[in-house]
């Protein structure tokens, strides 16, 4: 959870680091900072947190990727910051005041016109793949592209959009992908067989598609069980750099069956929200806008016969074990310790075969609750590759 | 999903496109719902009176049907044409017009199931304008859906978004009993977030639209909207209401509007009907009825002053419930002291 934007100013460089309100998702477009955790004239270091944001959907803490002296807040809490607006200024001691000042004047200035520009945040395409439309948004670096590029596959009932936290920061260097799989997000919603071989072949066909011949892929419980799958697929040897599996399914025994049939059936708020709890160690993420967009996506046609074939095979139980090991490349896995869907005790059976981090104080989705140690983790997988 | 914005009418439209290209037995009739069809004009000169059916008759030429100014005709025709199979979607212009076809409406297409015992099915949906606020005067300007509410046998449907008329829409059409849907017609350049993929909400679910802790606004239709920008101006001066909007008056969700007003204990009514009898005074039975012991305040019914909708904006304007009627009730009640 980075943002930065570089120090340039209508009067050309100077030596202030502006920092924006962030685009944690492809629909926000604006959040509030609830909380400041840092005061003017404090130092900042790098992944220290820098203030709390509410975007209605989800809280975060927006983390600096930035050393240097805070010298002014920009904004109040609790006030409507579009994506893209400057909310702190950041720069070494010896920075005069008088230009802070000017700085601050002309952010604030910027903020009261309502003129943000908000290119950031990724790009949505969609690509045809055995006849079916796979939908993804990708981003980019903006300056030099160092190494393969990273393809994010999120859960069962996820989306694209999962990877709000995480995709931004792991893009500064190369580029990043992040897939809806069949019957989620905006891709077609029919599933087909919907078995985890099945879906990994989609994902093959869309490395095809999108010509992308060496990939670091990152999978979210089953889409960690698909990830897999796809490095023990013919079609994808040697295509696979690294791993990278956040509460993978499909290492043992133990699985959720009941969230993932309630997960399937619940109609309405009322029957959704019990289920959508279990996901995370912090329920207070739990928010109204979540809930909505989760119904939303639910409603669709096609969606209850997608989910419902995918929940047969997920409750009977998926194995990948035997495609991790004919996998040589580096695998790194995130496990949130309070996991209710797929306990951490199923890292059990990747001892010795991968680096395994449990996380404190994250469920099963550390990539929205704990996203440094997920962003780090798949620094840790893709290396220098 | 891939959601795009597009206007109430657009959803409308998109909701019937969608549900004929699905299902052939879906039929849209009413007067002017093509317009010009057969006459010297062009075939879908109109696309009704407010242009919301344009585009459809081009698209499926046999399954619009224009029809006669004789709604007790064709309103009975569309409920006939029901039991034998069809789905069809019968448009009777303003909601005014019921009291010519509300024989059909309420002794035929309500009491079917009911009196075949369970053995007929009667899946016709009446779409109908309703509402004050363009200007129509009178007869064409009234919001009658307690009337509707009032018989068993009929759902009742008040959209308050083009994300809501979508889907309740095509719910609507799917489902197996008889529909009055209802679209305010001051809401139809309203635009807002819609899936292009065809999409269902449940009938009896309500939608929390904004969450707050003192005090419950149950909005329904345009009243929505109304009862948001009164949310706001509260917001500023601390006050953080919950809004709920029902969505269909019947069925009508009244367990979520119980749980709101068990958290906030003070609850405000918006209702565009006439005051007597209205979904506010219902609502308001069945809270009392319900929670009682959870009240804090008397609850407060923003309705329209019992008197014909006028013509006169100037006037009109006074009748619609606004937003600072909506802050004073609410005021009234988180002042509220014994």
């Amino acid at each position: 959870m980075t943002t930065t934007e570089d120090a340039t100013t209508e009067a050309g460089t100077d030596r202030i680091q502006r920092v924006t309100m962030p685009k944690w998702g492809l629909s926000m477009e604006s959040g509030k900072v609830t909380d400041w955790f840092v005061a003017e004239g404090d130092e900042l270091t790098e992944g220290q947190d820098i203030c709390e944001i509410d975007t209605d959907k989800i809280a975060g803490a927006l983390e600096s990727s930035w050393e240097g002296t805070v010298r002014a807040l920009v904004v109040d809490t609790m006030v409507d910051v579009p994506v893209g607006g400057i909310i702190a200024l950041v720069a070494d001691a010896d920075v005069p005041q008088e230009e802070i000042d000017a700085a601050v004047a002309q952010a604030r200035e910027q903020l009261a016109s309502g003129d943000i520009a908000d290119d950031s945040g990724p790009k949505l395409g969609a690509v045809e793949v055995g006849g079916a439309t796979i939908a993804y948004a990708v981003l980019e670096p903006e300056g030099d592209v160092t190494g393969a590029p990273v393809v994010f596959v999120h859960g069962y009932g996820g989306d694209k959009d999962s990877w709000m936290f995480v995709q931004e920061p792991i893009a500064t260097h190369r580029a990043t992908y992040a897939l809806d799989l069949p019957g989620h997000g905006a891709s077609s919603k029919d599933v087909g067989a919907g078995t985890v071989e099945s879906l990994a072949a989609t994902v093959i066909g869309f490395l095809d598609a999108l010509d992308l011949k060496s990939v670091h892929l990152v999978g979210h419980s089953m889409g960690g069980a698909v990830v897999t799958a796809v490095t023990g697929d013919p079609a994808a040897a040697g295509r696979v750099a690294s791993l990278t599996l956040i509460s993978p399914a499909g290492f043992g025994p133990q699985i959720n069956a009941g969230y993932i049939r309630g997960f399937a059936a619940a109609q309405t708020r009322r029957e959704l929200k019990p289920y959508l709890l279990q996901l995370f160690a912090d329920q207070s993420l739990v928010q109204r806008q979540l809930i909505d967009d989760l119904l939303k996506y639910k409603r669709l046609d096609g969606v209850d016969t997608a989910l419902a074939t995918l929940s047969a095979h997920l409750a009977d139980g998926v194995d990948v074990t035997a495609a991790l090991a004919s996998f040589a490349g580096p695998t790194v896995v995130v496990w949130g310790a309070q996991d209710r869907i797929v306990p951490a005790a199923n890292a059990a059976s990747l001892q010795g075969r991968a680096t395994v981090h449990l996380v404190e104080g994250a469920g099963h989705m550390s990539h929205m609750e704990k996203p440094h140690e997920v962003v780090a983790a798949i620094h840790e997988a893709v290396g220098s590759g | 999903m891939a959601t795009r914005t597009i206007s109430y009418r657009e959803a409308v439209n998109e909701a019937l496109a969608q549900e004929m290209e699905r299902d052939p037995s879906v039929i849209v009739m009413g007067e002017d719902v093509a317009g010009g069809v057969a006459g010297d004009g062009d075939d879908d000169a109109w696309g009704g009176v407010l242009g919301v059916t344009k585009g459809l008759y081009p698209k499926f030429p046999d399954r619009v049907l224009d029809t006669p100014i004789t709604e007790s005709g064709f309103i009975g025709a569309a409920v006939g044409a029901a039991t034998r199979g069809l789905r069809p979607v019968a448009e009777l212009m303003f909601v005014d017009f019921m009291g010519v076809c509300l024989d059909q409406i309420m002794n035929q297409a309500a009491k079917f199931r009911y009196m075949f015992g369970g053995k007929a099915v009667t899946p016709v949906t009446i779409r109908a304008m309703y509402g004050a606020g363009l200007s129509a005067a009178a007869q064409h300007s009234q919001a009658l859906y307690p009337i509707f509410t009032h018989l068993p046998g009929l759902k009742v449907v008040l959209p308050s978004s083009p994300y809501e008329v979508k889907g309740l829409l095509i719910q609507s059409i799917r489902d197996n009993d008889p529909v009055i849907f209802l679209e305010h017609k001051a809401m139809y350049d309203v635009t807002g977030p819609v899936p292009q993929e065809s999409y269902t909400i449940p009938f009896g679910e309500a939608n929390i639209v904004r969450e707050g802790d003192d005090v419950t606004i149950v909005a329904l239709g345009w009243m929505v909207s109304k009862a948001i920008e009164a949310a706001a101006e509260l917001e500023a001066s601390g006050v953080q209401a919950e809004i709920i909007d029902p969505r269909t008056t019947s069925p009508l969700d009244l367990d979520t509007i119980l749980e709101s007003v068990e958290k906030t204990g003070r609850l405000v009514i918006v209702d565009e009907s006439s005051p007597r009898c209205n979904m506010a005074t219902d609502i308001s039975a069945q809270v009392c009825s319900e929670a009682f012991g959870d009240l804090r305040a008397p609850i407060k019914m923003v309705s329209p002053p019992h008197v014909p909708v006028p013509f006169a904006r100037s006037l009109e304007n006074l009748y619609i419930p606004q937003p600072q009627d909506i802050v004073n009730a609410v005021k009234t009640v988180t002042d509220w002291t014994g």
